[in-house]
């Protein structure tokens, strides 16, 4: 479970002045269901979710993440927490098995139970072949399925997912999306934050539309689509965002 | 404080940094040949070089001297010099390098040597150039037994005895101990290489552990983890303090080994013992070294790994890359390398407040060390400062850990 209230980042920009990255953003993700995340690129998409796994402290707010406050007990959380982002790269010069168990370790499992948990997740994402291979050498497919698999050693009760399929080719892009929702079976508590329209529409159950830091729109896509009276998720982004011309704006800034 | 989490990151990173090539390189390879090689090659090549130059004949040019057939005889008669005819210019030839010095002898030279009015004899040199200093010292020794020979012969014809213009001898007795001379003349560099070596020991790892993890985008995956930052801190700083003080390991067992091996190598044949000895910073003899002072070198160079690793992780956490780590690191040798060099002046001595500047003491300490002077009050205030400067610097490299707007530099 993820309850996030009024959430606000703000940062100094020397150019830009003050930017508020996150302006009171409030959302509750619940077990068993999808979370999307919905933005533009710099709507606050990444923010918002690095607030979440504790990575940057909220200017005001608060956050529980699986029972914990993320202020108060950032180090509970993220024993919670899978992030997996862009940006949350692997080891080059360690083999697969080693980036997993290192995390493993780095969450206080036993040697033991890391083990098992990497035979299981090896056989589920299919990754015997390539398990004691060096990551620089990875494929893209390669190196998301064991970026998964870090994210998952400890068995976290919440699940981030920041762009996952960004930059992917269709195929490993398909089993991502499957993997998602993998995990919503599982009963885990999923947010996941995308730009692409039809990823929210296939996958999520409750959607946010955020825009400038905003959380502007929210809600199942039957609620969005009766609000907005649009079927089509593009359009019923752009109309929550406030037309083509404050997205403009927004892309200029 | 989780030692098991400091421990994991500490042999996660060991682990990564032994499969860098660049960190190898610097943690490895420098430290184990550098020494050798500015031993054994620069020293045997700068002796012979040298040595080759000594050996060969001093060419010169004399200008004048018709009337003073004996001194020119005398000076063509000296095995090491060599006169040529003048082409024209001297002072050109030599500015040339076709000779190396020209010699004015002055009319009337011999006649003046009996009794007659003092006479000056002009030796033109080029200043700066080794050959032609060398050479212009032989003519100058030259000339100096002539003139003693004249005052003798003077002396001798007025019925005096030589001892007149003598009424004393001064005489130069060493009375420092073998070890104290090699400690001194080596004890300065010793501390120098040290420092730089504990430096550049340092610095690939750092840069890689803080800078090269923002650029490879592991450093965001890191700070997923459910670990206090305090634990990886002192993991990544624990790898490059492990980097650095093996660095400087390598290079004192690589050093002792080529100093043993260039001293057995010295009493198999007098013509290698002169180089070796020569390069290991003597005048023909090996210097001795108290092996304490080694070890009291090595324990005293701890604290300062400690505050390089932690200064080098703060600095390069900082860079969101490599390459920008790289240009805000590489300056710092220079300002770590002036109080070494400071340390190295004369009259800098060891005092209370010399021993409380960081580096300029280590440099200070480790001269009186390896000489065999242990001054244990100085020695502990000197570990006690730096310990307490490294941590201060591991105190900064936390507070920056912790900082977001160095972290997640945009």
């Amino acid at each position: 479970m993820i309850v996030a209230h009024r959430l606000t980042k703000t940062f100094k920009d020397k150019k830009r002045g003050l930017i508020k990255a996150a302006d009171e953003v409030s959302f509750t993700c619940h077990p068993g269901r999808i979370y999307g995340l919905l933005g533009a690129n710099g709507a606050g998409k990444t923010t918002t979710l690095r607030l979440l796994a504790t990575l940057l402290q909220p200017t005001g707010g608060t956050c529980t993440v699986a029972g914990h406050d993320t202020a108060t007990a950032p180090q509970q959380v993220r024993a919670n927490v899978g992030f997996l982002a862009a940006s949350t790269a692997l080891y080059g010069r360690l083999t697969a098995r080693e980036m997993i168990t290192y995390f493993g370790r780095l969450n206080n499992m036993t040697d033991d139970a890391i083990r098992q948990r990497l035979q299981v997740l090896a056989d589920e994402l299919e990754m015997h072949e390539f398990l004691d291979r060096r990551c620089e050498k990875f494929s893209t497919g390669m190196k998301q399925k064991t970026s998964i698999a870090r994210t998952l050693i400890h068995d976290p009760a919440v699940m981030i997912f920041d762009e996952p399929t960004l930059g992917l080719d269709v195929m490993t892009a398909r089993a991502i999306v499957k993997f998602v929702r993998a995990c919503r079976e599982r009963g885990k508590t999923v947010i996941y934050s995308t730009h692409v329209m039809s990823e929210v529409e296939k996958l999520c159950d409750t959607i946010g539309i955020i825009h400038c830091g905003r959380l502007v729109a929210e809600g199942t896509l039957g609620e969005l689509r009766a609000r907005f009276a649009e079927q089509d998720m593009e359009e019923i982004f752009v109309k929550a965002v406030g037309g083509e011309a404050a997205l403009a704006q927004a892309a200029r800034a | 404080m989780n030692w098991k989490h400091i421990l994991t990151v500490y042999l996660k990173e060991l682990k990564d940094s032994l499969r860098d090539r660049r960190t190898l390189i610097s943690m490895i390879v420098i430290p184990t040949f550098l020494m050798p090689l500015i031993i054994f090659g620069v020293g045997t090549i700068m002796t012979k070089v040298v040595k080759k130059a000594q050996d060969e004949r001093t060419t010169l040019v004399v200008i004048g001297g018709q009337d003073s057939p004996g001194t020119l005889a005398a000076l063509a008669a000296e095995k090491k010099l060599k006169i040529v005819e003048s082409t024209g210019d001297y002072k050109k030839m030599i500015s040339d390098k076709q000779v190396r010095l020209a010699v004015e002898i002055p009319a009337g030279f011999e006649a003046s040597l009996k009794d007659g009015e003092p006479k000056t004899v002009m030796l033109y040199h080029y200043e700066g150039e080794m050959k032609s200093s060398m050479g212009v010292g032989e003519v100058d020794r030259f000339f100096r037994n002539l003139r003693e020979k004249t005052i003798e012969t003077r002396l001798a014809d007025r019925g005096l005895p030589p001892d007149l213009i003598k009424p004393f001898e001064i005489k130069r007795q060493n009375v420092a101990p073998p070890e104290k001379v090699g400690g001194n003349m080596i004890g300065g560099l010793i501390p120098y290489i040290i420092i730089i070596l504990c430096f550049t020991g340092a610095m690939y790892p750092a840069i890689d552990l803080t800078a090269g993890e923002k650029e490879r985008g592991t450093m965001e995956t890191l700070l997923c983890s459910p670990v206090h930052r305090v634990n990886l801190v002192l993991g990544k700083f624990l790898m490059v303090m492990t980097a650095s003080v093996s660095t400087i390991a390598l290079t004192l067992v690589s050093s002792s080994v080529s100093i043993i091996v260039g001293g057995s190598l010295m009493m198999g044949n007098s013509g290698g013992a002169k180089a070796a000895g020569a390069a290991a910073g003597g005048g023909g003899f090996m210097p001795i070294i108290d092996p304490a002072g080694i070890l009291g070198v090595f324990a005293m160079i701890a604290p300062v790994a400690m505050l390089f690793a932690a200064l080098l992780l703060t600095i390069s956490l900082f860079a969101k890359s490599y390459k920008e780590a790289q240009s805000y690191v590489s300056p710092l040798i220079i300002v770590v390398l002036l109080p070494a060099m400071m340390g190295m002046l004369p009259g800098i001595e060891l005092t209370a407040k010399t021993a409380l500047v960081p580096i300029l003491n280590l440099s200070l300490v480790c001269k009186e060390m390896l000489s065999g002077v242990w001054h244990w009050p100085y020695i502990a205030l000197i570990f006690g400062s730096t310990v307490v400067y490294a941590a201060a610097a591991v105190a900064l490299c936390v507070r920056m850990f912790n900082r977001e707007d160095v972290m997640f530099r945009a």
